[in-house]
Parts: structure tokens; sequence; C-alpha cells
């Protein structure tokens, strides 16, 4: 395992590091102590290592990760795991807004709670929120899938293209153009994968399912006096 | 962008220690506010008198002008700190103080029995130093580090802004009704030194406690009179409060332990404080008023 101290070293040097890894490289398990919040620790990474953050990192941790693996034991700032596009990104504390905004793909997995803008477009990546998300989630979401073992905020899914949101416990209120959706059997398969991957004992039965109307697709001509 | 540190301590015992929490919260938030910082600090009182900070061109002006103040009130006690004086006079002086201030050619930056506020242009570790903020004590403190977007980088425009004795506030984000909201507050006999929109709400504030509402309550409703991104900390002679707009626009993290609250416009700001690895570590939720009170 390589050690690396944020205290005693400059994250560029570390980012760089990780940055040069090879795909095949020996250097699979890092650890990064004395993190303080520090932003963009450990993102654009694109090699099949994992990278285990001691203490709380800043904003956009993980950021547009590529197959490697990050667990920050603590909290995380804004913005993390932006635009993810495969790998995992594992926060064990809570985090604060804009997790997972615009990621393409791979798994975030929050143990904590998440603050407003959750999974705020969304374009296929999976989020599971332990604890509750805040106001705006998954707003413009445009694929993937959110789910949320706690409460979701005020105005859920606003503008939402597609992506499935599951919420098991109550949802302030819905956003623009999102309604529930029965939960069937390609759902509930989906939903029990990504359960069973975020080591959840929580029954899919518990959960209901909120998506887009697609109400706003296509312009109406009946708005056209608005305008 | 801006960044606010600030703390309100539930433990006597780190009283001493206050000052220098503050400065090393606020060296951190640099990088979010580099041109201009400000603090205020609730140190000693004294009932029968009050405190008032003034703060002129250099140092050199301050001294010059507050010594010929001196001679026109005789019991004032002066302490200098870089452009800054505090003088401490009798409660029925204020009004002659103000008035020898103006003709002096120096400006009130706030009154209280136990506030001090200092600001200034310039890098937050440098302004601190100025101001020999790490050895100062107190109960609480609220900084504040400025990145100048929508005015210019001036001290009168730098944070906290004080419109009513022993109250302070820093904002993080900018007000849109500001200018309809000051013509109603100076109708109503608030008192403004700047444009500037951050103190707009500060007077809001004073003009709400005047009329005998409470800190919390009058937080609760600046929500319908403010318009506009904020994060607000707010302090009074025994509050330490703080609000964020409705849709959090702008970002504010929180540390409790049984020994203090701290408030930081991102976690680095908190994780130089002592005992931040067991602290509970929070964001405040939108439109939520957040009050602590000393008793």
């Amino acid at each position: 395992m390589v050690q690396f101290d944020l205290a005693a070293r400059p994250l560029r040097e570390l980012n760089a590091a990780l940055h040069a890894l090879p795909l095949n490289t020996n250097e699979t398990h890092w650890e990064i102590i004395n993190p303080d919040g520090k932003h963009a620790i450990a993102a654009g990474l694109d090699a099949p290592v994992t990278v285990e953050i001691k203490g709380n990192a800043g904003y956009y941790c993980a950021g547009m990760n590529q197959v490697a693996t990050v667990v920050v034991h603590g909290n995380a700032g804004v913005g993390v795991a932006e635009n993810m596009m495969s790998g995992r990104v594992h926060i064990r504390g809570d985090v604060s807004q804009s997790a997972g905004a615009t990621g393409n793909g791979g798994l975030l997995i929050v143990e904590g709670n998440a603050s407003g803008r959750c999974g705020i477009s969304m374009k296929g990546i999976d989020i599971v929120v332990k604890g509750s998300i805040g106001p705006m989630s998954a707003f413009m979401a445009q694929a993937g899938n959110l789910v949320v073992l706690g409460d979701a905020g005020e105005a859920l899914g606003d503008s939402i293209y597609e992506a499935r949101l599951f919420v098991r416990g109550t949802v302030k209120s819905l956003g623009a153009d999102c309604e529930e959706k029965t939960l069937g059997a390609d759902e509930r398969a989906i939903l029990a994968g990504l359960l069973a991957e975020a080591e959840s004992d929580a029954s899919v039965d518990e959960f209901r399912l909120y998506g887009s109307a697609r109400k706003l697709y296509h312009f109406h001509l009946d708005n056209a006096d608005a305008y | 962008m801006c960044g606010i540190a600030g703390i309100f301590l539930k433990n006597p015992a780190l009283e001493p220690r206050l000052g220098a929490m503050l400065s090393d919260m606020m060296a951190v938030l640099s990088d979010r506010g580099p041109d201009s910082a400000g603090f205020a600090i609730y140190g000693r009182g004294d009932a029968d008198r009050r405190k008032v900070t003034l703060r002129g061109d250099s140092a050199a002006a301050v001294i010059a002008a507050v010594e010929g103040i001196g001679t026109e009130l005789p019991g004032m006690v002066t302490e200098f700190r870089d452009s800054h004086a505090v003088v401490s006079i009798p409660v029925g002086d204020e009004a002659k103080l103000r008035a020898l201030a103006a003709t002096a050619g120096v400006q009130v930056v706030g009154t209280g029995e136990r506030m001090e506020i200092y600001k200034e242009v310039g890098l937050p570790q440098s302004v601190s130093e100025r101001f020999g903020l790490a050895q100062m004590s107190g109960t609480h403190a609220i900084g504040h580090t400025r990145m100048a977007t929508e005015s210019a980088v001036t001290t009168k425009g730098a944070h906290p802004f004080s419109t009513g004795g022993d109250q302070c506030l820093v904002h993080n984000g900018s007000l849109s009704n500001h200018n309809g909201v000051r013509r109603e507050l100076i109708r109503q006999g608030i008192r403004f030194e700047t444009d500037n929109d951050s103190e707009v709400a500060a007077g809001y504030l004073t003009q709400k406690l005047r009329e005998g509402v409470g800190l919390r309550e009058a937080l609760q409703e600046s929500l319908a009179d403010l318009d506009g991104f904020y994060t607000f900390v707010v302090g009074t002679e025994k509050g330490f409060a703080v609000l964020r707009d409705p849709i959090a626009c702008k970002p504010a993290v929180m540390a409790e332990t049984d020994d203090y609250v701290a408030f930081g416009s991102e976690y680095r700001a908190l994780a130089v404080l002592p005992g931040i690895e067991t602290a509970r570590v929070f964001e405040p939720e939108p439109a939520t008023v957040y009050a602590w009170e000393r008793h």
C-alpha cells in the first residue's frame, strides 16, 4: 500500500502520481491521510486502483472517475464524483451539494445524508444514498438510478428527462414534470441489484418510484400565447 | 465568492484562544476572499461604558485624530491597533464622540458594550496580524474574507457591518432588493455608512431588534423581506446566528462540540479547530434559522 500525507506533501503531487499510474500498475491500494477538506482529491483517476481517504474531503473529490474505487472515511464537499464515468465512489459520512452531478456511469454510495441537488443532470450514474437527500435533487436528470433510503427534499426530479428515482421515505414535493410511476418487475430487479451492491438490507417493497411524465419533451401549441 | 468564519464558545476556558482560532480559520479562507478582511470580536465590557471602534486612513492618521478627540472627552480610554482605535467612553458621551469623529475624519466602525470590529484591505492573514487578532480573547467572534465582485475593493466595503450596538453581520452572496429596503430603513431611522447590500441586511436586523423582536425571529422574518442569495452569520452581545437563503446558494458548514459552535464557508476552515475530529459536522438547511445564546 502507498501512503500519502497531504499535510506533508502538496495535493498536485498526489493527483499527478495517481494520473501517471498505468492500467497494469502494481500500486493498486493508496491511503491518503490528513485530507482536511482539500479540494479535488483523487479527481480524474483512470486506473483500476483503490484510493482510501482517511478523513473529510473537500470539493470535487473523485470527480471524472473512471474504473477506480475511491472510499472517503469521512464527509465529502460539493460535487463529489461529479461527471463520474465508471468505477465506484463510497462515502462513509455525509456529502454536500451536487453529489454525482452529471455522472455518466459508475456507482456512488453515500452512507449518510446528501445535501441539495444530489444527482443534478445525472446521465447514467447510479447513486445510492442511505440517509436523506436535500431539495432540488435529480434536477434535469437524464439517465441512471437514484436510490434514497431516507426522505427527499423539495422539488424532486424537477424538469426530469428520464432516470429512475427510488425513494423509501417521504418526498416533500415533486418538481415540474416528475410523477410517481408503477414499480414494475424490471424496476424492482434494478433496485434489488443496487441495494445488494450497496450492502443494504432494505426491502424493495418499501420503495416508491418516480420518473418523468414526459410532458415537457415537446412544445405545446396551447402555450404559444405565453410567449 | 467570499469566506466566512465564526466561533461561539460554550466553554469559557477557550476564551483566551478565541482570536487565535479565528485567525487560523480566516487564513485558510484567503483563497475565497483575498481582497480584504474583517472581524468582530466580543471581549470584555463594562455596562456603564461604551466601546467604540474608530478607523482612520492610516495608523498615524487615527492616532492624530483620536488624540484630538481625547482632549474634548476627558473620560475616554483609548487603545490603538494599527489603523483602528478602540475607545471606551461613558455611555452618555456616544453622540458627542460621533460628532467629534465626523469632524476629525475618522469612521465609526462599530459600537457596543463588548464588541470590537476591525477591517482592512489586504490578505486575511496580514489583516489579522496587523490587528493582533491571534492574541485577542472573547466569547464569540465572526470573520469575513472578501472577494469583491460588484463594488470596489475598499475598507468601507469590507465586512462585518454593524448598524446597532453590539450587533454585527457578515454576508456571502448578493441581495437584489437592497435599495428599496434601505430607503424604508432610513425612513425608520437606521443610519448607513455605505451603499453596500450587506449593510442593508445588518440594518434590517437592527430595526427588528429595536422593535423588540428576538434575533431568531428577526432572521425568520428576513426570509420574506430580503431577496437574493445569502449566507448570513450574525452576532449580538449574547447571540450567534446563521441563515441561508431558500435555495442554499452559498456554501456553509458547521461544527458543534461541547466546547464551541463554529461556522465555516468550507470544511477546510473548520479543520484547523481543536477537537474537530470528534465534532458534529453538518450543513445548515436552507431557509432555516440556527441560533445560539449565552446565558
